[in-house]
């Protein structure tokens, strides 16, 4: 009776890794060996394009006789090499900001009407369209840009400088009206405004059904409801959302190198002609360059992988602010 | 401040599925009214559509009428926003907003009032509704803390708070306790009772001790097989129901013979 009711005296203790225990499951360690492998392959993977970068732009930068921060003209094959960064850091972020001005809002408007107000029918078509426009090519993106966007582009253009010439941005002194760095923008608004609003759509489509209906009950408009319940749960995942298609716009070449000028120099009058981006740059010069050249425009490679590495830890820091009121718990 | 509400002849649909058929249903103002049945016999569509929450499904419609004090909730003119404004709502799961304060939580949806009327000060809403909701005394220092961070009991404590603290005439209550332990089954059971005074109450129930415990009134549903609408099969006072029930769906169900 006694040896029944005794409760077991040796108790396992808990040992979730197996790492412990003897009796280590073949397919538990195999698992663990790939999934930290894959792990380590990630990092060794970002270290390697850095050490490639960094390696290969030193030349570059003993040779350059020019503050490679300040200067702007792009020479480096020429003696003594000179080139700087100043000119591609401008036209890359400035075309960035407006695509990105555009492309937010307008991307997170598709989203929501998608997620909350389209009926069932229209929402899965128009969801199947912004997918299909996130995976067309940029290439494609840039020659409809150039033959077919810019006649429409260059009209409103002088719109703009004609009535809000006396803002500096919208004037055009030189009065041409071509390929601008305003162009380049809006060919990178449209490509990342199905990035933006396909990513949003899906965490807005993540929010649990008890919020909105908390809110509803709470006698929320629709509006309302978006507000009290959708952003504040989606916050994460949008700026997430809005970070991708910085990435990408950042990074964009072929397209921007199509409806973007190859005028070096930094112009702060977004319809006239000028300004250029790190990659496009690249694609466009890399085929003429000698070996400093070359050297050079990995540097501007190395530049530009540090912008969205700090985009990007940027984004992190604001999302994981707050963290006890994030919507996981 | 609180109010009648008749249902009469009310059909529920959702789409073409019938799922609730013919409820003639009064439920007198500050009193308790219980819905039992078993699953799937539309006592929770019944209670949605008192609060007009089942249009959020899309295709749900209702024919019939719901009067709260007279006044038709489905009405040509009635907007269904005003109606969730009168007649609050507790669901089956706790879901304050994760992203919110507890206070933020109170007074969410004071937020959304465009009538500036009430005078008291937010934070002293904020306190008697929390009061009201028997919850003031274990949150008051910690105000600021995620509404997540509580248990799950003080949570559905506070989504109650946060539906009363719009002051409405009606609380519906889906199941409020089926996520809680015994212990804050027993603090939101109290409570009822209390909140009775100023609001009228409908909760649904799987529990028929609960029933008998909380409520004044009761109401049984059932369906005569799975496909067909949920009809009220008999509607009394509590002690009724459960001793001397006149229909024997009702005394089997309440016996424990099925469901």
């Amino acid at each position: 009776m006694a040896t029944i009711t005794q409760p077991p005296t040796q108790e396992q203790p808990l040992d979730p890794d197996g790492i412990a225990g003897s009796s280590v499951r073949r397919g538990d360690r195999t698992f663990l060996g790939l999934s930290t492998g894959s792990g380590i392959f990630v990092l060794v993977l970002m270290a390697g394009i850095a050490v490639f970068l960094i390696w290969q732009s030193i030349p570059a930068f003993t040779e350059n006789t020019a503050n490679p921060l300040t200067e702007q003209s792009w020479l480096p094959d020429a003696d003594p090499p000179v080139f700087g960064f100043a000119v591609l850091f401008f036209g890359t972020i400035v075309t960035s900001i407006i695509a990105m001005l555009l492309a937010v809002p307008i991307g997170y408007g598709i989203a929501l009407f998608i997620a909350f107000y389209a009926p069932a029918r229209v929402a899965s078509i128009l969801g199947f369209l912004v997918d299909l426009l996130a995976a067309v090519p940029s290439i494609i993106f840039g020659l409809w840009g150039l033959y077919y966007f810019m006649p429409y582009v260059v009209p409103a253009a002088e719109w703009l400088s004609q009535y809000l010439g006396w803002i500096p941005l919208f004037a055009n002194d030189p009065e041409i009206w071509t390929k601008s760095i305003l162009m380049a923008g809006l060919v990178l608004a449209i490509m990342i405004l199905p990035t933006v609003s396909a990513i949003s759509r899906e965490v807005f489509l993540q929010v649990p059904r008890m919020h909105v209906e908390a809110a509803l009950a709470l006698g929320a408009t629709r509006w309302e409801m978006i507000r009290m319940a959708v952003f504040p749960f989606s916050r994460p995942g949008m700026i997430s959302a809005a970070m991708l298609g910085l990435g990408r716009a950042l990074g964009e070449t072929i397209a921007v190198a199509l409806v973007l000028s190859a005028v070096f120099e930094i112009n702060w009058q977004i319809t006239a002609p000028g300004g250029n981006s790190f990659a496009a740059n690249i694609a466009l010069k890399w085929g003429e360059a000698g070996d400093v050249g070359r050297s050079a425009l990995i540097a501007s490679g190395l530049v530009l992988f540090f912008i969205t590495l700090i985009v990007n830890m940027t984004a992190r820091w604001v999302i994981s602010r707050r963290k006890d009121f994030s919507g996981a718990n | 401040m609180s109010k009648q509400i008749d249902i009469r002849d009310l059909n529920v649909y959702y789409g073409d599925f019938l799922a609730v058929e013919g409820v003639n249903l009064t439920i007198k103002a500050n009193s308790v009214m219980a819905f039992i049945g078993p699953s799937g016999c539309g006592k929770s569509t019944l209670l949605r559509s008192i609060n007009r929450m089942h249009e959020v499904i899309p295709g749900a419609i209702t024919k019939g009428q719901i009067l709260l004090d007279g006044e038709d909730i489905y009405g040509p003119n009635v907007d269904p926003v005003l109606v969730r404004r009168t007649i609050g709502m507790v669901f089956q799961r706790p879901n304050p907003f994760p992203t919110m304060s507890i206070y933020e939580n109170v007074i969410a949806g004071l937020k959304l009032e465009k009538d500036k009327s009430r005078k008291e000060s937010m934070d002293d809403i904020v306190e008697s509704s929390l009061r009201g909701a028997n919850l003031w005394a274990e949150v008051k220092d910690r105000l600021k803390r995620p509404g997540a961070s509580l248990s799950g009991g003080q949570q559905q404590r506070l989504c109650i708070a946060r539906a009363i603290a719009v002051q409405p005439q009606v609380l519906l209550m889906d199941e409020p306790c089926s996520a809680l332990d015994p212990i804050s089954t027993l603090a939101i059971e109290d409570l009822i009772r209390e909140l009775k005074d100023r609001y009228t109450i409908i909760i649904v129930t799987h529990n028929m001790q609960q029933a008998g415990r909380v409520s004044d009134n009761t109401a049984f549903f059932n369906i005569s097989a799975v496909g067909q609408p949920g009809i009220m099969i008999e509607t009394g006072p509590t002690s009724e129901i459960f001793t001397k029930p006149q229909n024997q769906q009702t005394e089997d169900y309440v016996s424990g013979r099925f469901g």
